[in-house]
């Protein structure tokens, strides 16, 4: 089509939307963001007519890749520590993918200008489209892949494990509360246009370094569709910062959505790229690097910075504190220890580093081996079962983390942690700011005003309440983290699938109780609870055997 | 000139050979090579199944944790209070057309294709030219404003109504649905445009004015406004895809336009609307399956009938209002083939025909 023909069929779907006059639209998800001053925002159309031959045809290019991979055994080479790291990643990511497709109606509802309307329904088909694909690639993994264990319980597992949990924000995170806090800000303006850089780009590129080709092949095709979304994201982020109305909410939703996204993607994304590679080239980029690259600059500097002058309140430091928790306060390699530390209620396997490994964090991140090394020292002389129990519960000086009960992902900055008492329970946080998202952000009011709309923190959130004082081979086995002999664990702490005496089954973990911190530290006295704080914060991330 | 002097040493990951290959050794679990956590409708889980069941959660099922974020008035996630029709079990739901990813883009570009060949002939031997002029205001102002009745239940409609159903195979086949309908509002908006182009009296922008005030037309604008006030999905669904479809939308598109059009020397209008009845046909495929299971659910299918009644008590008069204020638009062909009488008893029959199947009471008002 040339262009002034494509500029008239724009111009003429436009003719297709109204304005209603016999019957109110329904406000099923509603917004306490207004958009009456909103100025008309008039985004590109998509036409359909060109839109499904686009993507039939990045269609054929992945179908036609993943034969070639099946031809050309890709399987051969493909890095089984890094193989592990996707059944936890596919697990979580056709969620959010679909939970994208359903906060469409949301933003349609919530926001009046119908010349978006149309960009929006397109992204909800891409986000199907996503979502199945990637379903897809995990079907080939689990039909190609040496060990399918954990692959093929993966919904279930999803639901029903800490990390999963973790995860699930990155979704229901899109589709839930506020109708523009969560198909706007958190959805398109923060987790598409910053985190997807991450997930699409550098993550499949590490899968490419580790023999698969089929991640990136999939995922650039994924990315490939997302300026389309971020631009519908923008456009309905510039109609808000039209009405001054809307300034504190927008402040607050950039506060809650930016650090949200930090704490769960770079946990996961971090973890995967730093400990799913075997690529310890001295110069490959780590995941801090690639950090600073995509989020950093790409998003940060060149898409943020620019939107200070329309009035939108940047969370510079948050940034920075994000940052300074990715590089000087270990975050990334916290998460991993913490992954490993609780590799019994996995359900992927989880390699031990080796020399080289250790040499190349210490290269990337000075000061790695005082803090982790002995660790993970300690992971590979606890690998077996046998003589001793998993290594989370020998002392190896660390000590089992308390949960944040906000992002759900574990207080690992030991001297960062905050507690309160919070809705009549004690609560901790892994963050100034996550404690501040449940005591101040997820209410029906914000700064003396109604906002009835705002969503609410629901649900179990601490996943070890759910397993308190339960035996280890109990929990196991109500998970349905079991292989199909009925007793070798899904999680191993190791590689080795050739010696059926290095697989730990549930006789090895059984007899070992597990504990819920929350609900040990809420039947604390308040001198008990005080005197246990303290030394949480003293002992700190330098846990060292 | 390209400076050759200073070239980096490239530097490439080590490809390893690590045998990790299905097969490669014989371990518990080793030939697990299917999705466990369902079950599926037959014997083997088809790929439609396995991309798309237990991928939307249940707390009913297995997440155990529950949904960790909720509205400011309720729960969140996907609640089975959002309808007051009940199932025992909605996690049993299938669509048969099986849509996915690929099914999704394959036939859509099928369709696409076949739409631009027929309009690119159309518009290379000027067959819009030889036709009368009443027809040509017939699709000016009808055809047109029609447009408007699809883009609307696209967007407002299916869109919205793939956020709330209890699981993702529900909610998947309405985004496709959805997907069916924006296309084919875009495709009679470009036809629209080709007319306004070509060498014939035509006013490309009459259906604005047509849908707005043409006094024909407003108690079906009237009903598609109402259909998007609907909170209750379920009933949303059913009053569109099972009574609207039926009594307005396959009253127009296929009773009559598709009949009238070839008599009219028009065979390129048939073409592009014939694909919107295939889409229908398609849709209502899923709808007629959702609402066979509820109707025969063992616990709630009474209740269920019950309720179901009460929606087309409804919406029948609505939509009933809606066709026969439409009636004046029969005779506005050159050529009239068939009668609104005619019509009307065709489309009567086969929305009692889909009631039928769902084993519902056929309400007193189609007598007429
Ligand atoms: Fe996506
Ligand atoms: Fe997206
Ligand atoms: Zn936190």
């Amino acid at each position: 089509m040339s262009r002034q023909s494509l500029t008239k069929a724009h111009a003429k779907i436009s003719e297709l939307t109204w304005e209603p006059t016999f019957a109110t639209p329904a406000t099923r998800f509603g917004t306490d963001y207004t958009f009456e001053k909103a100025p008309k925002k008039d985004p590109l159309k998509q036409i359909m007519r060109s839109y499904f031959p686009m993507e039939e045809e990045k269609d054929n290019r992945v179908y036609g890749a993943m034969d070639g991979a099946i031809r050309g055994n890709m399987f051969r080479q493909v890095q089984q520590r890094w193989m592990e790291w996707q059944k936890l990643f596919l697990s979580i990511i056709p969620f959010p993918e679909i939970s994208a497709a359903r906060a469409m109606p949301m933003a349609i509802d919530a926001v009046p200008n119908p010349e978006i309307h149309n960009g929006l329904a397109v992204q909800m088909i891409d986000e199907v489209r996503h979502s199945t694909i990637q379903m897809n690639l995990k079907k080939l993994y689990m039909n190609n892949y040496i060990d399918p264990a954990g692959f093929d319980m993966s919904s279930k597992a999803f639901a029903n494990n800490y990390a999963g949990t973790i995860g699930r924000q990155f979704g229901e995170g899109f589709i839930t509360g506020d109708a523009i806090t969560a198909a706007n800000i958190y959805l398109t303006v923060v987790a598409e246009t910053a985190f997807t850089n991450t997930l699409f780009v550098a993550m499949p590129d590490e899968a490419a370094a580790n023999g698969d080709y089929l991640l990136p092949t999939v995922f650039h095709s994924v990315q490939s569709d997302e300026s389309r979304h971020i631009s519908n994201g923008y456009s309905i982020l510039l109609m808000a910062l039209a009405d001054e109305r809307n300034r504190p909410l927008l402040e607050r939703d950039m506060r809650y959505a930016w650090w949200n996204n930090h704490c769960v993607v770079d946990a996961a994304i971090g973890t995967f790229i730093e400990y799913g590679t075997k690529d310890r080239r001295k110069d490959r980029e780590s995941y801090a690097e690639m950090w600073q690259r995509w989020i950093y600059d790409d998003y940060y500097r060149s898409y943020l910075l620019p939107l200070e002058k329309y009035g939108l309140t940047i969370p510079h430091d948050l940034v920075e504190e994000s940052w300074n928790r990715i590089t000087n306060k270990f975050y990334v390699h916290e998460v991993a220890r913490f992954f490993a530390t609780g590799w019994p209620v996995n359900y992927w396997r989880i390699d031990a580093m080796t020399d080289t490994d250790f040499e190349w964090f210490e290269e990337k991140y000075p000061g790695w081996y005082s803090r982790f090394g002995k660790w993970w020292e300690n992971y590979n002389r606890l690998a077996y079962p046998g003589r001793n129990k998993p290594i989370a519960f020998e002392d190896v000086g660390y000590t089992y983390p308390h949960r944040c009960w906000t992002c759900m992902v574990p207080c690992l900055i030991h001297e960062d942690m905050v507690t309160d008492k919070v809705d009549d329970q004690w609560r901790t946080y892994c963050s100034e700011t996550c404690h501040w998202t449940d005591a101040v952000a997820f209410r029906s009011e914000y700064e003396g005003k109604a906002t009835p709309n705002m969503g609410r923190l629901t649900g179990f959130r601490e996943w070890e309440t759910l397993h308190h004082e339960k035996d280890l081979a109990d929990i196991i086995s109500d998970l349905g983290y079991v292989r199909d002999d009925g007793k070798t664990l899904i999680p191993q702490p190791h590689l080795d699938l050739d010696d059926p005496k290095k697989m730990w089954t549930l006789d090895d973990v059984r007899g070992i109780q597990f504990a819920s911190p929350n609900i040990t530290l809420n039947a604390m006295s308040d001198k008990e609870r005080e005197a246990h704080l303290a030394e949480y914060a003293a002992n700190g991330t330098h846990a060292v055997a | 000139m390209a400076d050759i002097t200073n070239q980096k040493e490239r530097s490439f990951p080590k490809i390893e050979f690590t045998d990790s290959e299905a097969g490669a050794l014989t371990f518990p679990s080793s030939k697990s090579r299917s999705y466990n956590y369902f079950e599926p409708a037959k014997k083997r889980a088809t790929m439609y199944e396995d991309v798309t069941v237990d991928v939307q959660p249940d707390p009913d099922r297995y997440l155990t944790q529950g949904w960790i974020y909720g509205f400011g008035d309720g729960p969140g996630g996907y609640p089975e209070e959002w309808t007051t029709a009940k199932s025992s079990n909605w996690h049993a739901f299938r669509d048969p057309n099986e849509e996915w990813e690929q099914s999704i883009y394959r036939n859509n570009t099928a369709v696409v294709r076949q739409v631009e060949l027929c309009l690119k002939n159309a518009k290379r031997a000027r067959v819009y030219e030889s036709w009368n002029r009443p027809w040509l205001k017939f699709i000016e102002r009808n055809v047109g404003a029609w447009m408007h009745v699809e883009n609307g239940l696209a967007l407002h409609v299916f869109a919205s109504i793939q956020r709330s159903g209890p699981v993702n195979q529900i909610n998947t086949a309405v985004a496709v649905n959805s997907a069916h309908k924006m296309r084919f509002a875009q495709d009679l908006a470009l036809f629209n445009l080709d007319l306004s182009e070509a060498d014939v009296p035509f006013e490309g922008s009459a259906h604005r004015e047509v849908w707005h005030e043409a006094p024909e037309w407003q108690p079906t604008r009237e009903v598609v406004e109402q259909l998007t006030a609907v909170g209750d999905w379920c009933e949303l669904l059913f009053a569109t895809n099972i009574v609207f479809e039926q009594l307005v939308g396959s009253l127009f598109r296929s009773e009559l336009v598709m009949q009238v059009a070839a008599r009219n020397s028009d065979y390129i209008t048939p073409t592009i609307v014939g694909t919107g009845e295939h889409d229908y046909d398609r849709d209502l495929g899923y709808t007629r399956a959702l609402f066979q299971m509820l109707t025969q659910d063992e616990e709630h299918g009474e209740a269920n009938k019950e309720l179901f009644g009460t929606w087309l008590a409804k919406w029948v008069p609505r939509c009933e209002k809606a066709t026969h204020t439409l009636q004046p638009i029969w005779s506005q062909a050159a050529d009239k083939p068939v009668t609104f009488a005619d019509s009307k008893q065709s489309a009567n029959a086969k929305f009692v025909s889909v009631l039928e199947d769902l084993g519902l009471d056929i309400p007193k008002e189609l007598d007429q």
